[in-house]
């Protein structure tokens, strides 16, 4: 039985307002730290981009170029892109780190990502049919989706999707398979949603592998392969981040059903059990934008996500109190779990999964688990 | 009688500096550098090396803070080169950073548009509960950089001067009325110039040494000091009436009149010219909006934030104050309805607009400081 059903509705309850007092409190404290800690990222993350730029036009440093170009790159989408997106500093007021106006250094547009991931898969986690970061559709990655011949390609094409992140984020919202497997999208629909997602990949294409390397003159190949693998690597990250935060195999996910007549408290705790976080220093905190606290971000999504650590002991302490796992472990193990997921979905499931999908075993307090071997 | 231009008031470099600052400014603002800056753009770079380096916004270093009387500050400005300078009464929007929450008022420069020193000059009363007045009072140290917006707003010093001029102000309304002084002096104006202010008592008197200076030193000048307190030594006592201003400048009728104080006394000035059909010898600027008429009675429905799933009863307040109050921080200026940062969207419900009365309704953009709710009201915010 899934530790969502265990629930009754006095505990969904008060779990909800627990929650929302921790959120209250932390709204209520926002201020200058906040505003110092992003705009010291922002900072940071340009410092990065402007010294990787230079130094992948200097053959001895370009090493250190790639490395700091791809840093820069991670630290835009993941600390400041993504974060700023979610309108956790909408209160500074600050044009340049607004929701509203706020883009980042990758594919996809920012109001397209806003409606597929802020709207879509933060109100509907790990809901199917209605989250489509389940899979992006492409993968197989929850029981309850029907098993088709096409998922047994699940593994190549999770590597794919790993490779080429950024342009299967940038086209996400296009729903592909939606006309290349299920025919229910016109190509003409297609086209028309694909003009402003051509315009954005258009310029980032220009800048990193057209402009960059012709200002490098005879070294311009140099440049390209640099940038190359700058971005291959936030791909590559990202990637790994956020399927670690969904989908090692004790997250549960939901039927639609789920979401008819939805509480507070029980959105709460379906975003809990719905996510998972992974263990790490402070530059792996900052480097997947705090989505090492994947839990405390889904329950949270607009508060500055630097204090997620500093709310996760609560957040824990409230896990421990209703009996719900928090499912937390090492990015390896958190990794493997992701891909025996990939590779056990991607042939049919031999028995039906029971609603919503039961996952964890009887309920140990607080789910720490070992390191993987 | 010429227009000042920024280009006068701004230090001129050297021509070989002058030369490398345009070329870098025309390089920095070509399409293949916001191509390479994409999708940031150059200014979000150049802010990390100095805040007040931009190519588009008018960014300001705090050069000087004095305090004139007890409860008011006077900023000196140093602007970059984006400012295009102003015309004497008009305004600007002064963006400060509190606790890390960017606040933006309207103020209006009182300096002279021919100040040699190319700083703007701002004065900020700091009232009781004036959130941002205080803290530019209190907290605000030289070297801070500030946001600015060009100068805004139809009241200002025809380019052509008028050759009889009453400048009447009331407390913090002063100051683009002491422009508009302190522009005429520099320009050697021939005209009459009668400046007629009203405040409490002679310690509120911002600018209250420089006036007698310049009523001093031109013979043309006429100052008028009303103080509504007995005793208080000033040409004046008591409110604005029209037996007063008769007595006081007789000839007001022939003047171009320029008006900017509290919505009161600006009423009293506004009802004297429009009953001898002087209206359009009388500008004015409504720098502080009449209060907002709350009816906090017949307010009903609730008011429903959507991006940040707040639902409040309505309380009848501007949806700015409600938002305010359920502990939400929307972009906001004026707070009168002029400026524009807080218009928002409104997806569903019926709002009035204070200024009018009048009631809009549907999926639009509105200014929420002044529009009130009328039943239940969806915003984006």
């Amino acid at each position: 039985m899934s530790n969502y059903n265990k629930l009754t509705p006095a505990q969904f309850e008060s779990i909800g307002k627990e929650f929302d007092a921790i959120r209250n409190r932390v709204l209520a404290d926002l201020g200058e730290r906040d505003a110092n800690y992003i705009r010291t990222l922002v900072k940071r993350q340009r410092q990065l981009e402007v010294g990787g730029r230079i130094m992948l036009m200097i053959p001895p440093a370009w090493p250190l170029g790639v490395a700091a170009l791809g840093a820069s790159k991670i630290i835009d989408n993941m600390e400041i892109g993504h974060n700023v997106m979610h309108g956790q500093y909408d209160w500074m007021n600050d044009p340049a780190l607004n929701s509203k106006n706020f883009d980042w250094d990758t594919a996809d547009t920012a109001k397209n990502w806003k409606h597929t991931h802020n709207f879509e898969h933060h109100t509907y986690t790990n809901v199917l049919n209605k989250d489509h970061d389940i899979g992006y559709g492409l993968l197989r990655m929850s029981e309850q989706q029907k098993w088709e011949p096409r998922f047994l390609a699940n593994v190549p094409l999770a590597v794919i999707l790993h490779t080429f992140f950024q342009h299967f984020v940038a086209v996400q919202n296009l729903k592909l398979e939606d006309v290349l497997v299920y025919k229910t999208k016109t190509r003409a629909q297609l086209k028309e949603d694909f003009k402003p997602v051509w315009k954005k990949m258009r310029k980032q294409l220009a800048k990193d592998y057209v402009l960059f390397p012709v200002l490098a003159g005879p070294l311009a190949p140099l440049v390209f392969v640099g940038n190359v693998a700058a971005n291959l690597a936030r791909n590559v990250w990202a990637c790994a981040v956020i399927f670690n935060g969904h989908f090692p195999e004790e997250v549960e996910q939901y039927p639609e059903s789920v979401i008819e007549n939805e509480t507070r408290g029980q959105w709460y705790v379906r975003q809990l059990l719905g996510s998972a976080n992974f263990s790490g220093g402070k530059l792996m905190h900052i480097m997947s934008g705090n989505l090492s606290f994947q839990i405390e971000h889904h329950l949270f999504p607009d508060l500055p996500a630097h204090r997620y650590q500093e709310i996760s002991p609560e957040v824990k302490a409230i896990c421990e109190k209703y009996g719900l796992p928090y499912n937390t472990g090492s990015f390896f193990r958190q990794t493997l779990s992701t891909w025996t997921r990939i590779v056990k979905l991607s042939l049919p499931s031999r028995r039906k999964p029971s609603t919503p999908v039961a996952v964890a075993a009887a309920a140990p307090a607080v789910v720490e688990l070992p390191l993987a071997a | 009688m010429s227009q000042n231009t920024a280009a006068s008031t701004l230090p001129r470099a050297a021509g070989l500096n002058a030369w490398l600052a345009g070329s870098l400014r025309r390089a920095l603002g070509s399409r293949l550098a916001a191509t390479l800056s994409f999708p940031h753009g150059v200014d979000r770079y150049l802010e990390q090396f100095d805040p007040s380096w931009s190519l588009h916004e008018v960014r300001a270093e705090v050069v000087g803070v004095r305090h004139l009387t007890t409860d008011s500050v006077t900023l000196s400005l140093k602007p970059n080169a984006n400012w295009r300078g102003f015309v004497p009464g008009q305004y600007v929007r002064l963006t400060v950073e509190i606790n890390g929450v960017r606040r933006t008022r309207c103020y209006s420069p009182a300096n002279s548009a021919h100040a040699r020193d190319g700083l703007i000059e701002l004065t900020a009363k700091a009232h009781a509960n004036g959130f941002v007045s205080r803290h530019l009072r209190e907290q605000l140290r030289p070297g801070t950089v500030v946001t600015l917006s060009q100068a805004e707003g139809q009241f200002a010093l025809p380019e052509w001067r008028p050759e009889r001029v009453l400048l009447i102000s009331g407390g913090s309304g002063i100051t683009p009325v002491m422009s508009m002084l302190r522009t005429l002096c520099d320009e050697g104006h021939k005209g009459r110039i009668t400046f007629l202010h009203y405040s409490n008592k002679a310690t509120d008197l911002i600018y209250a040494d420089e006036l007698a200076q310049l009523a001093a030193r031109h013979p043309n000048v006429q100052l008028l000091r009303a103080f509504a307190e007995p005793g208080q030594g000033g040409e004046l006592e008591g409110l604005f009436s029209r037996a007063q201003l008769a007595q006081a400048v007789p000839d007001y009728a022939q003047a171009q009149t320029f008006l900017c104080g509290p919505p009161g006394m600006m009423k009293a000035v506004q009802a004297v010219f429009a009953a001898e059909a002087l209206e359009a010898r009388l500008h004015l600027e409504h720098f502080t909006a009449a209060p907002v008429v709350v009816d906090s009675a017949g307010a009903e429905g609730e008011v429903r934030f959507a991006r940040s799933e707040r639902l409040a009863r309505n309380s009848g307040a501007t949806l700015l104050d409600q938002a305010e109050a359920a502990g939400l921080k929307p972009e906001s200026g004026c707070r009168m309805g002029i400026c524009h940062a807080c218009t928002c969207r409104k997806t569903a419900g019926k709002v009035r607009d204070t200024r009018t009365g009048q009631i809009s309704d549907g999926e639009e953009d509105i200014q929420i400081c002044v529009s009130v709710p009328v039943g239940t009201v969806t915003l984006e915010i």
